[in-house]
């Protein structure tokens, strides 16, 4: 795969490329930094709208289905184009969308599951991501008719992780609000991204979906809740195995020190 | 031929109206002897090909011996007997010619090679302060008489020696003969008392050895195999412990920095005397290697979903176990009000969840050991497996522990007997209510 880092960054996109030449030393293209994780959050989702009077019987409701920043921020300096894999149904099933906002709408009355592609930058990764989010056009629980002013709203909070990503990737993106890169060790140095620390590319096309117009819809998703839950159980869960612990502690000091002092027998 | 039946059967003239070209075939309808009518028309009148070996005209007769044998009462030479004996037995004489050769079993007369020695030989190469000339010279008696079976040399050695003394002396004067006699170094060395020397004390070693073990009680067996079993797994967590250290040093980029985190080992912990100690930590030793594999193929991957990372950890963390050890460590969770896949996925929440995971893992399986020790302890109380009066539950609830993925016969440790902790569930339960009770939310 990495060997055919340098052949494929000859991109096939007609889009201005992102990133850096590589200037002289193309080494540069091939480093990854170990041990700095790059992290994306995401949303993965859908808004779907029962059409009231204007539905009919094949086309009763209006859906969105879309890939998001989990804050809103403009996903594609990760992400090249995202493919929405629609129900054969559908006329021309397989959807790109090859810049951000990744959101695709449609016009329909079933639910099902919609696989997503995910392509990234060549800088990012070569390898596409596999997702799925089923489509929900009904609320779980029936509460009456549906209004046609109330969307079913279906998102689920992901991370896009890059565990050893590329050294040019990194230094592309380690300041942009929409990815997440931990603080970098002391001393730690990043060569400079090039051109493309210019943002002028990312205020060329608004990728974000700050206002987006469903944006109103979208969830927040905040791990502090989940993240309190869990030290909590953790500290019940330790609380409980204490007792045992002691016990077990004593018995096995005794044993290793038995087989430590034990010469090999046979 | 089913024609000429049913000809009868309608009461027609049997014979065909062609009756020279029926004639020819006449010989091949011809149904051979030895086989019933009938029989052979279902096979359509040809003979079943399937026997060849017996020839169908034989069936009813015995083959013809080929030769007339007699048997004689006849005196027999053997090459393996020495003296002058004469002994006689029968034998079976074909056509008149008693059999050739020599007695049949005499090849079976195999013995030992004694080397030999000279007096001069002794002088020269053999004497030692412990064996004289003469019991030396009657070792090698026995020794050439008895085919080197040294129990029975041992026996009529008129000497008091022990076996492993007579042993000793027979195979150095051996060598020392084989070195003094050899040609070159090289036939010497491929000698196989060359190659392998007889060592006394190894030999007294080794039956000792051999005896302490014929001789160990069941009881002793049990202990013997619990114990290399635990120094077995200690040496396996060094082993895996070492391996993940490598695996974290080794990156595989020029640039190789220092993880800046420490893997899902390094997350937020409770107290400041945070992780349970990794020797009481119940996870197999397996595992260790099983989080740095999967590691490994995560980073492979070069991207990869958040959820999708943390469920092969999950995985990882659960090869070792049963699956009936999985759900209940989902069953744990649930109650405890923890979502199974967390709904906010940061790296935090993921490592956090990932340890609770294992944490309820640890605490089941201390239960579960502490459950099993108790009904080893009653069980020994009560004396031996055979009378166990009232004990038809303790049975089923100790056989219990062997079908959870195994792991209590993996990990006999044994407990002091039982303590009661604050706020420990599974009290001292009496003998009526020993099922294992399940981790509840209310008892934590």
């Amino acid at each position: 795969m990495e060997d055919s880092n340098v052949e494929r960054f000859s991109a096939s996109t007609p889009k201005p490329r992102i990133g850096i030449d590589g200037g002289d030393d193309n080494k540069n293209w091939r480093r990854r930094v170990n041990g700095v994780e790059v992290s994306v959050p995401i949303v993965c989702g859908s808004i779907a709208f029962f059409r009231g009077k204007k539905a009919k019987e094949y086309r009763t409701h209006n859906w969105t289905v879309y890939v998001r920043g989990a804050t809103n921020e403009d996903l594609g300096v990760v992400i090249r184009k995202v493919i929405f894999h629609l129900h054969p149904s559908f006329k021309s099933p397989t959807r790109v969308v090859d810049s951000p906002p990744f959101t695709l709408s449609e016009c329909g009355w079933g639910e099902f599951k919609i696989d997503i592609t995910i392509f990234f930058h060549a800088d990012a990764c070569e390898r596409k991501l596999e997702l799925s989010h089923l489509l929900k056009l009904n609320p779980e629980i029936y509460s009456g008719p549906q209004s046609p002013n109330v969307p079913v709203v279906t998102e689920s909070y992901n991370e896009i992780v890059f565990p050893d990503p590329f050294e040019c990737f990194l230094s592309r993106v380690i300041n942009h609000p929409a990815v997440h890169v931990p603080k970098l060790p002391e001393g730690f140095n990043l060569p400079p991204p090039g051109d493309a620390g210019d943002e002028s590319y990312y205020k060329m096309k608004k990728g974000d979906t700050k206002d987006h117009p469903l944006s109103h819809w979208f969830s927040k998703f905040s791990e502090a809740d989940e993240l309190f839950k869990l030290t909590a159980t953790r500290q019940k869960v330790y609380a409980a195995c204490l007792p045992f612990v002691q016990a077990d502690i004593a018995e096995l000091k005794r044993q290793l020190v038995m087989v430590d002092v034990q010469p090999e027998q046979f | 031929m089913g024609g000429t039946d049913a000809k009868d059967i309608l009461g027609l003239p049997k014979t065909p109206l062609y009756e020279k070209k029926a004639r020819p075939q006449k010989e091949s309808h011809r149904k051979p002897d030895g086989i019933s009518r009938e029989v052979y028309a279902l096979t359509g009148g040809v003979a079943p090909p399937l026997m060849p070996s017996i020839d169908v005209t034989h069936l009813k007769r015995p083959p013809p011996p080929h030769e007339k044998v007699a048997w004689q009462w006849l005196p027999i030479n053997s090459s393996a007997r020495k003296d002058d004996l004469q002994l006689y037995h029968w034998v079976r004489v074909v056509n008149g010619v008693p059999p050739t050769g020599d007695y049949s079993f005499a090849k079976y007369n195999k013995s030992v090679d004694i080397l030999k020695y000279t007096d001069d030989d002794y002088e020269n190469l053999l004497t030692d302060p412990v064996w004289t000339k003469e019991e030396t010279d009657q070792l090698f008696q026995l020794c050439e008489r008895f085919d080197l079976r040294f129990t029975v040399i041992a026996d009529r050695f008129p000497l008091s020696r022990t076996l492993e003394e007579l042993k000793d002396r027979y195979y150095s004067v051996t060598r020392a003969l084989l070195r003094a006699r050899a040609q070159s170094p090289a036939d010497l060395a491929n000698h196989p008392l060359m190659k392998e020397p007889y060592d006394m004390t190894r030999d007294r070693e080794r039956k000792r050895a051999l005896s302490m073990v014929l001789s160990q009680s069941r009881h002793q067996e049990k202990k013997d195999a619990e114990i290399l079993a635990e120094a077995k797994r200690i040496t396996e967590i060094r082993l895996a412990a070492r391996r993940a250290a490598d695996l974290d040093v080794s990156g595989n980029e020029n640039i190789g920095l220092d993880k800046a985190d420490g893997g899902p080992g390094c997350s937020v912990s409770p107290s400041s005397n945070s992780q349970l100690p990794a020797t009481a930590v119940a996870p197999s030793t397996l595992t260790m290697a099983d989080y740095a594999s999967t590691l490994a193929s995560l980073r492979m991957l070069h991207v990869y979903l958040r959820t999708y990372g943390l469920e092969q950890m999950v995985q990882a963390a659960s090869s070792a176990v049963g699956l009936r050890t999985i759900k209940r460590v989902e069953q744990t969770l649930q109650d405890l009000g923890v979502n199974l896949k967390p709904k906010v996925p940061t790296k935090t929440v993921c490592d956090e969840h990932l340890e609770l995971r294992k944490e309820i893992l640890t605490l089941l399986n201390l239960q579960k050991q502490l459950l099993y020790k108790e009904s080893e302890g009653s069980s020994h109380r009560e004396g031996a497996y055979a009378a166990m009066p009232d004990t038809p539950k303790d049975r089923v609830f100790a056989s219990e522990p062997f079908s959870f993925g195994g792991i209590s016969a993996e990990r006999p440790i044994k407990k002091e007997p039982k303590r009661k902790g604050p706020g420990r569930q599974a009290d001292t339960p009496s003998p009526a209510h020993k099922r294992p009770r399940k981790l509840k939310a209310s008892d934590l």
